[in-house]
Formats: C-alpha cells, structure tokens, sequence
C-alpha cells in the first residue's frame, strides 16, 4: 500500500514528466492496436469479398476443370446435373461457363477468359441482372480494373474470338452492358462476362458449364457423375494461406512495435534512474530498504502502464471507432500485392487484441521498470547521496 | 566517557577502500562514544575520515574492522532491513545538499519517514506541522523545494530528520551551501532542538561558524582521532 501511495505522489510529483512518458506509451498501445486491427480487417475483408464475389459458399467443378491450367478449358465443361435445374433456375445455384477466348482493344490482341453465367443468378454479388434484356447483341460485364486497364467504357463494343466445342474459330461483338466494381481480382483482370445461355450456344454447349457456384443452401442430392465438390475450405485454401503469411508479418510487426514501446519505458526508467539517484540515495537513508526502492520503481513503471491504457482509452477508443466505421483508404496500386485490396479498409478490433495489448504492454513496462530498479538496489547509498553516477 | 546514556559506541573502527590495486584506510582505530543530548562535531580537512565515520554511525556504511554499536546494535552485523528500520526510527540525517525529494512539498518531504513508519494521517499530518514550525516554515508547508531558498530547503530538511522524534541526528556539513545567516538561523534551530528535545546531534564540518557551536569537537586527522575535547559554554 505504501509503495502505490509513493508511487501515486512521485507520478504525481513529476507532472509534465509522467504524462510526456505516459503520452509515448499510449501511442504504443493505439498504434499496436491500429496496426493490428487493420491487418485483421483487411485480411477478413478480402476473404469476405472473395466469398460474395467468387466463391459463393462452396461449388462444383466439371472433373476436368483446372483453373490453373488454361489450356484444360476446352474440355472442362460437362452437363448441368438434372437434379440441380430448379435451384438454378431459382437463381440458388450459379452456373458458370469458362472459355478462352481473344478480344482486341485498340489493335492490340489479348488473351481474355470468356464467363458465362446465369443472369438470375443470386449467389455472387456479380451485377449479372444488367445483362437482361432482349436486345439481339451480346450483353457484357467488365470489372473496373480491367475496363481501366483496356479504356473500357460502358456501351462498348467488344469483339470477340472464340473456339467452339470442336475447336472451330468464331466472333462476335459484345456490348458492355455494365462496368462493375469489385475488391476481388480473380473476377475482374483479364476476364469479360456474357449470359451463361450465349456462351452455351457460342460453344455449341447447351445445358452445360464449367462450374456451378452455391449459397448458403447445402448441395441437394444429386448424380455427381463427372463432378468434382470443392468445399469453401478448399475454395479459400489460398487467401487462407496469404492471410497466414501476413499473420506471420503482422506478428512481427506486433513484435517490432511492442519492442519499441520496450525500448521506450527501459530508456526513460534507465535515465530516471541517473537522474534521481541521489533521491534514491536519501529515501534509503531515510530508512527504505534496497527492496522497497525496487518495488517502488517497479510499481512507478507499472502505474505508467496503467495510466497509459487509460489516456490510450480516451483518445484511442474515438479514433478507432471512426477508423472501424469510416475506414482507411486504400491506394489502388496495392491490387498489385496479389491480395485483393478494397479501397477502404475497415479495421477489425478483437477483444482479444486490445486484452493482449494491454497485457502485453503491462508486463513490458514493468518488467523493464524492474530491471534498472533492480540495479538501484546494488548501488552504495553513501555515493548515491552524493549523485555520483556509478 | 561510558555512561548509562550511551547512543553511539566506537571501537577500534577501521575502515578501509579500494583504491585500484591498493587499499585506502579512511579511519584507522577510532574510539569514540556519545551520550545521549550530545551536540558534537567531527572536525578536520578534506579526507580525513569524517563523513565515513557519520555514513558508518548512520548504518549506511559497515566497518572493516572493530565495531560501531548504534543504540546497542552492532553496524557490521545489522541486515540491511533492520539497518532500514534503525535509520527510519532512531537517525536522522542533514545534508550538506539538502538532499530533499524534489517532487514533494516540503509538507511531503517531512512526512516521508513517517510514511515508512506506518504512522496513521493524523497522527503524521500533526506531527508534520509540528516539525515545519519548529523550524519556522509553516507557511511554506506546500512549497516545493524548487519554489524555496537554499536556507529553507535545509530547515525543511532539519524538520525531516527531527520529525520522527530520533535519538541521533547526523549532519554532514549542513552549512556548506549557506550565506552565513541562514547558517547561524540554522545552528540556533539545531541547538534549540537538542536542548527541547534532548537529541543527539553529531556534525561533520570544517566549518568555523558551526565549531562555535559545538560542546564537543573531535578532530579527525588521516583517519585517527587528533584530540577530542569538551566545550566550556561561559
């Protein structure tokens, strides 16, 4: 008790003193928590978005389909099972058609995939509503990357070249029905979606597809003959992995900010300790014995731990909260990481993360308050009167 | 010069330092003993021995040989807790820089001993004031030592040595920094002290202003007591 008391009076006493190392230490636990919390966020998000953009909640692939293999594509779609007609028809199931195909912006020739996909289709956030209507030309859908990266505008017309099922040439024009916007890069580069019921026609493939892609409702029974189930742990086994990697990084990003607010506390408490050693020395001839001196100190750097999660709660928690709802932005460049980045990143802050970090702080600030308190206690106090630095 | 009344005993006290590969002796047989109600002084010149004989009484130093028994208590054998308690309960200590925590007032600063003692708010808060007026520093009870001059910061601290009432008060060269008023405002608290309260006071000095007020001087030369003589007060 009379160690917090004197602790309490010797913060107190030092005024400007305290509440500068005070200030620092705070920043170390909104930063901490800033940096973290946007790394969680982000990492939650691209998953998020790759799930209602991409993925759905799992699907079906045709067992030839290799994504990474483009070439495979020509044979990599098989008949839509029976059994599935009226989810899809409900829009439950999304059928997707995935061809090779060349299309030529300004002169130039570029590989693209073709999609097909179900106009009704409300399993994925793709606008593919926008390509209903009657007209006779093909309605299209570009992703904003690349329609920017082409110079793609909406009502365009795009021509495309295709094979068909027997490997004979063909083209047409589509009409760029709409130009959407998606954090998910594996939707938008390098890919124009059409209807799923042109692309079938065009490769003289009607009633089949590539993949079909679920909601939120389980796969019905169904013959799987020729079919493939990918759950979404499998779908998302590679964003998992990036996200893993960057856990790695964020943990050592945690590390490096947590040594810097070490290094911080052990530098002020190192100095502090030169500084007021004759006031060690007097408190021990006053009758303090060496251990009281180290509890003290130690309590002292603890106190400022304290104190710091609470200025950190004051002027962190607004500044977190508007984060969270506001969000960071995010420059466009940052789709060249490979991670689909969206333009605001919303930080996610976990009760986890805040207790961590104040545990975490906590125990830093005093155990490198022990530390040099500790070696106070070896010091002569007939020379620590004199303010003789030893 | 044993009595009943003995506060401080010295014998054959030998104390030593390192002095790279060689070994310095600061004090070299020292026999000396202090009644209660003394006020004494240690004289001599610069490295004669005097404030490690005051840091050995004051059980902040240890001996090398011989003995230094403090209320009864041997130094050398003392742990450093009951070395603590002794320090905080039966000495007080004066320094020639006032040495006062620069943090607290001097309301905090007096109170600081008793704080270690454990002694309840308003029994220390009375016994504060009593102490600051003692001293004539009442009104500046909430003062810090920065906001005080050097003659008040070391009232302040003669009022936290006396605070808790001591047996023995060491005063290493308590005039050093001062003018010459403030030195003699000083002393003639001192001397009123030791005559109200009956406590012994033990200075080192070279200082000719407080020698004159000394009853008893002991001059220290190279570690030995020179001559050790009583005062007549006319």
């Amino acid at each position: 008790m009379l160690t917090f008391k004197l602790a309490i009076r010797n913060l107190v006493g030092a005024g400007l003193r305290t509440w500068l190392n005070v200030f620092v230490l705070s920043l170390s636990y909104v930063v901490i928590i800033y940096m973290n919390g946007m790394l969680d966020g982000w990492n939650r998000q691209a998953k998020t978005d790759m799930i209602h953009w991409d993925t759905g909640q799992g699907q079906l692939w045709q067992k030839n389909y290799d994504p990474i293999d483009p070439f495979t594509l020509q044979n990599s779609f098989g008949p839509i099972p029976g059994e599935l007609n009226n989810l899809v028809k409900e829009g439950q199931i999304a059928p997707v058609l995935i061809t090779m195909a060349s299309f030529y912006p300004e002169g130039r020739i570029q590989s693209i995939l073709l999609k097909g996909i179900s106009e009704n289709q409300k399993v994925i956030d793709l606008p593919t509503a926008s390509m209903i209507g009657d007209s006779t030309e093909i309605p299209g859908l570009v992703g904003k990357r690349m329609a920017q990266s082409n110079r793609i505008k909406v009502g365009d017309l795009i021509t495309l070249r295709w094979r068909d099922r027997n490997g004979t040439f063909d083209a047409a024009d589509v009409r760029v029905a709409a130009i959407f916007d998606t954090n998910v890069p594996t939707v938008d580069g390098g890919q124009i979606w059409i209807p799923l019921a042109r692309l079938q026609k065009m490769l003289q493939a009607p009633g089949e597809a590539t993949l079909l892609i679920r909601g939120k409702s389980e796969w019905p029974s169904f013959n799987s003959d020729g079919w493939v189930s990918k759950d979404l742990k499998t779908l998302t086994a590679d964003i998992d992995q990036i996200i893993k990697s960057k856990s790695m990084s964020s943990a050592v990003m945690y590390l490096i900010l947590l040594m810097l607010a070490m290094l911080a506390i052990f530098d002020t408490q190192v100095l502090s300790i030169f500084r007021r050693q004759r006031e060690i020395g007097t408190q021990i001839a006053l009758g303090m014995t060496r251990w009281q001196v180290v509890k003290l100190f130690t309590v002292e750097g603890a106190m400022h731990g304290v104190l710091a999660a609470i200025l950190a709660a004051i002027y962190g928690i607004p500044f977190l909260a508007s984060q969270a709802r506001f969000g960071i932005p995010m420059p466009k460049a940052t789709d060249s990481m490979g991670l689909a980045v969206a333009e605001r990143i919303f930080p996610v802050y976990s009760i986890g993360l805040i207790i961590i970090t104040i545990v975490f702080v906590l125990i830093t600030a005093t155990i490198v308050s022990y530390l040099p308190a500790r070696r106070i206690s070896k010091m002569n106090p007939t020379e620590a009167i004199k303010g003789r630095i030893q | 010069m044993e009595s009943n009344n003995t506060v401080i005993e010295i014998r054959n006290l030998v104390k030593t330092f390192p002095m790279g590969n060689r070994e310095f002796t600061a004090l070299n047989g020292i026999n000396l003993t202090f009644t209660g109600g003394e006020f004494s002084g240690l004289v001599g010149p610069s490295g004669s021995g005097k404030t490690t004989l005051l840091n050995i009484i004051g059980t902040l130093d240890s001996p090398t040989e011989g003995e230094a028994l403090v209320m009864g208590q041997s130094v050398g054998n003392l742990s450093q807790k009951k070395a603590a308690h002794l320090r905080n309960l039966k000495i007080g200590f004066i320094f020639q820089t006032f040495n006062l925590l620069p943090v607290y007032s001097a309301m905090e600063n007096v109170e600081f001993p008793l704080l270690l003692q454990k002694m309840n708010a308003e029994r220390r808060k009375k016994a504060v004031m009593e102490a600051l007026e003692w001293v004539g520093l009442a009104d500046k009870a909430r003062s810090r030592p920065a906001q005080m001059s050097g003659g008040e910061c070391q009232r302040v601290a003669i009022a936290r040595a006396i605070v808790k009432k001591p047996e023995i008060v060491l005063a290493d060269e308590p005039t050093a920094n001062l003018d010459a008023a403030n030195s003699h405002h000083i002393l003639q608290t001192m001397v009123k002290l030791n005559k109200e309260l009956g406590t012994t006071f033990l200075f080192a000095t070279h200082d000719e202003k407080v020698i004159g007020y000394l009853r008893r001087i002991i001059k220290l030369f190279d570690g030995k007591v020179a001559t050790d003589e009583i005062v007549t007060i006319n």
